[in-house]
């Protein structure tokens, strides 16, 4: 049992009519030091709770600084997870190195959690092959674009570690708007047939681009579908990120010991574009959204940690320089990789590739009067 | 099953079809602990075809798994077992039932060892029966080929003979690249051919020349290749035609398909997909590219039409036939 399932009233109330009720068996740790008393999550160290804090601000930060770099010109297209920390954060937390992460493209710098350099995510942002990584470096997949389709690779991996007799636990992200989708189904249902060690996380941010959930399901709730594939759900409040936390722990444990895959629905607000070429001014209600930036997850950790004292401004700003420096790094990284070569063109989709290709790279560098002809 | 020695070289068998791709799969799994087979049906019953026969029993319900009815979950969880180290071998049940798992295949199977900077292998396997004249119910006919065919990353085998399914499957399971095999059900139990015993492997990317002649090249593959060599028998008397056996569309011999079209000048591609922006047009636009002036005619194609493939009281109409065949050579031959 979660240590404090505390339901405070005020926040998520007055929703829009569009979106699902939010409160129902919604899961909080975290206070709003007004009335609503703050939970605990048991066997957290000071020393967890601050990490927890330096991983928040690192995903701030790097999403922050990202949205700046666009701007810029320094990086291409950029899908935006501003306020979706907590839930990144939270889960990864509670996972060992050796669990696979399954990112979407909204978890992008999710491998910063694991040591991977802010210049291989900016690379891969620049569309540049440096942001190529070798998932077992890190344990974390390729970023998946097209939606849910990694959620059977994550089942699948999680199966087959499983008859290897492993522990591994894997973890797939995916919006509410995946859920609508034929693979999320399919993963979720082999996940579940094979009791694979899988958590399912859904990051419920209420929009799909201008989809807004309710356009996407008649379930009263997303962790609702749990139920169709026989698997435990669990809804928790996505901006608080001990929730998230504790929630994600329960289900690795779970899965540790053969219990099979667990579904979590973390509802959010996406209180920022779908990505850098999104204008949400279209279709969504400026207010509510000014609204959720007032409660965003950084800052309501924040003032839990100072509520117990945990954090004064010193260290938080310290938190903070070391997150810029780290981007200030990485972006110098990245746009220091050199243009890589048209070579690259031709290499990498097969071990044992069709002789035709060299034949093209040939003609190609032929034609181009480039070196290496 | 009889077995008989094969010259002294080695054993070899008279098998079916289906016998033989059997056969590459109790040998595969014996060989390779990290081999696995997926899919519908496959265990217990041992597949609808009995591919699979006999593989739960030996190898237990971990390497020979039935899965929920569902193609994309199939091939999608096989990218997943990929990455966990397992080489898994997905069975779609028929050729028209792939195409729900074509989302995986052009979205991941193609594009995720590329995705890795060639990091990471993806030695998986979708095979599957294709092809009509089973006088089946629809959407149990389709010739999909072009479809993977045409996806980068991935490599594409159809064999024709028992013998061959059982090479190509074993070296498209040996392979580090996802390969799809997609086998001529027609010939299933209709086709009886010597088989070796024991590891057999036919490497990708070799064409055969199925029978030697000097007037005319029929080019086929799987189920077309029969089909075409009754057409050359039919011709005898008024032309040595040569058939030349694909085997395997991706990476295709390009070698033997020149050398052949130099040899005898006249190519007639014979295909029972749909002709439009089928295989058969990137034979002959190959052929166009590299045979020019060695070709005394135009490429011939014979093919099925840009249809539905239709009611099965009526299929033998659509399907490439010896008739039409030998009637595109005799007008090549007239040109």
């Amino acid at each position: 049992m979660p240590a404090s399932p505390v339901r405070p009233s005020g926040r998520f109330v007055g929703v829009m009519a569009q979106v699902l009720p939010a409160e129902r068996d919604l899961r909080r740790v975290i206070g709003d030091g007004d009335g609503v008393p703050d939970g605990e999550v048991e066997g957290l160290s000071e020393q967890d709770l601050l990490e927890l804090h330096r991983w928040l601000v690192l995903l701030r930060t790097y999403d922050e600084r990202s949205v700046v770099y666009h701007r810029q010109g320094r990086i291409g297209t950029y899908a935006i997870y501003w306020n979706h920390e907590a839930m990144q954060a939270g889960s990864v937390y509670a996972l060992e190195r050796e669990d696979w992460i399954f990112p979407s493209y909204r978890e992008s710098a999710i491998g910063l959690l694991r040591g991977m350099p802010a210049s291989t995510i900016l690379s891969w942002w620049r569309g540049h092959p440096a942001g190529w990584w070798d998932p077992r470096d890190w344990n974390v997949a390729s970023i998946c674009v097209p939606i849910a389709t990694h959620v059977p690779h994550a089942a699948g991996l999680a199966w087959g570690k499983k008859l290897r007799g492993e522990r591994t636990c894997a973890i797939a992200y995916f919006g509410d708007g995946a859920t609508s989708e034929g693979s999320f189904h399919e993963g979720a249902n082999f996940a579940g047939v094979m009791r694979a060690p899988l958590v399912l996380f859904c990051n419920n941010n209420q929009w799909a681009i201008s989809t807004p959930v309710s356009a996407q399901t008649a379930a009263k709730t997303l962790v609702d579908k749990a139920v169709g594939y026989g698997i435990p759900g669990v809804r928790v409040d996505g901006g608080d990120v001990l929730a998230v936390y504790e929630a994600t722990r329960e289900a690795v444990t779970r899965a540790r010991a053969g219990g099979g895959p667990t579904m979590i629905e973390a509802l959010t607000y996406r209180a920022a574009p779908h990505a850098t070429a999104d204008d949400p001014s279209a279709y969504i209600d400026p207010q509510r959204v000014e609204e959720e930036k007032q409660h965003e997850c950084l800052g309501r950790y924040e003032a839990y940690l100072r509520r117990l004292g945990l954090l004064s401004d010193e260290a938080a700003e310290a938190v903070r320089v070391e997150a810029v420096e780290l981007m200030r790094t990485g972006i110098a990284e990245a746009e220091a990789e050199p243009p890589p070569d048209l070579g690259l063109v031709f290499e990498n989709a097969y071990a044992d590739p069709p002789p035709s290709l060299a034949a093209d790279l040939a003609e190609l560098r032929r034609i181009l009067g480039a070196p290496g002809a | 099953m009889h077995w008989s020695t094969n010259t002294g070289v080695g054993l070899v068998a008279e098998l079916t079809l289906v016998e033989a791709i059997n056969d590459a799969f109790h040998v595969e799994l014996g060989r390779d602990a990290n081999v696995m087979v997926m899919g519908e049906d496959v265990g217990r019953a041992g597949g609808v075809f009995r591919a699979t026969a006999g593989l739960l029993d030996r190898f237990g319900p971990e390497r020979c798994v039935d899965t929920p009815l569902a193609e994309a979950g199939i091939l999608g969880s096989a990218v997943g077992l990929c990455m966990a180290g397992w080489r898994p071998v997905c069975e779609m049940q028929y050729d028209a039932f792939s195409y729900p798992c074509l989302d995986q295949l052009i979205t991941h199977v193609g594009r995720y060892r590329w995705r890795t900077g060639g990091a990471m292998e993806f030695p998986l396997v979708v095979r599957m029966p294709y092809g009509g004249g089973v006088r089946a119910p629809e959407l149990h006919d389709d010739s999909p080929e072009a479809y993977y065919v045409h996806t980068p990353g991935v490599k594409v085998a159809i064999p024709s003979t028992p013998g061959d399914a059982k090479g190509l499957l074993a070296a498209a399971i040996r392979d580090p690249d996802p390969v799809v095999v997609l086998e001529p059900k027609l010939h299933y139990r209709t086709m009886r051919g010597e088989v070796p015993e024991g590891e057999h492997v036919v490497p990708l990317g070799q064409a055969r020349v199925a029978r030697e002649g000097t007037d005319v090249t029929l080019v086929a593959y799987g189920a077309m290749v029969p089909l075409a060599e009754r057409a050359a028998e039919e011709l005898e008397d008024e032309a040595s035609a040569e058939v030349l056996d694909i085997r395997t569309l991706k990476p295709l011999d390009e070698d033997a398909l020149l050398a052949s079209a130099a040899k005898t000048g006249r190519v007639v591609i014979v295909q029972e997909a749909p002709r439009t922006a089928g295989y058969g047009g990137e034979l002959a636009a190959i052929l166009a590219e590299k045979a020019m002036l060695d070709l005394q005619g135009p490429v011939v194609r014979v093919t099925g039409y840009d249809v539905p493939y239709p009611y099965w009281q009526i299929e033998d109409a659509y399907m490439p036939s010896v008739e039409r065949v030998v009637d595109a050579v005799r007008k090549l031959l007239e040109f």
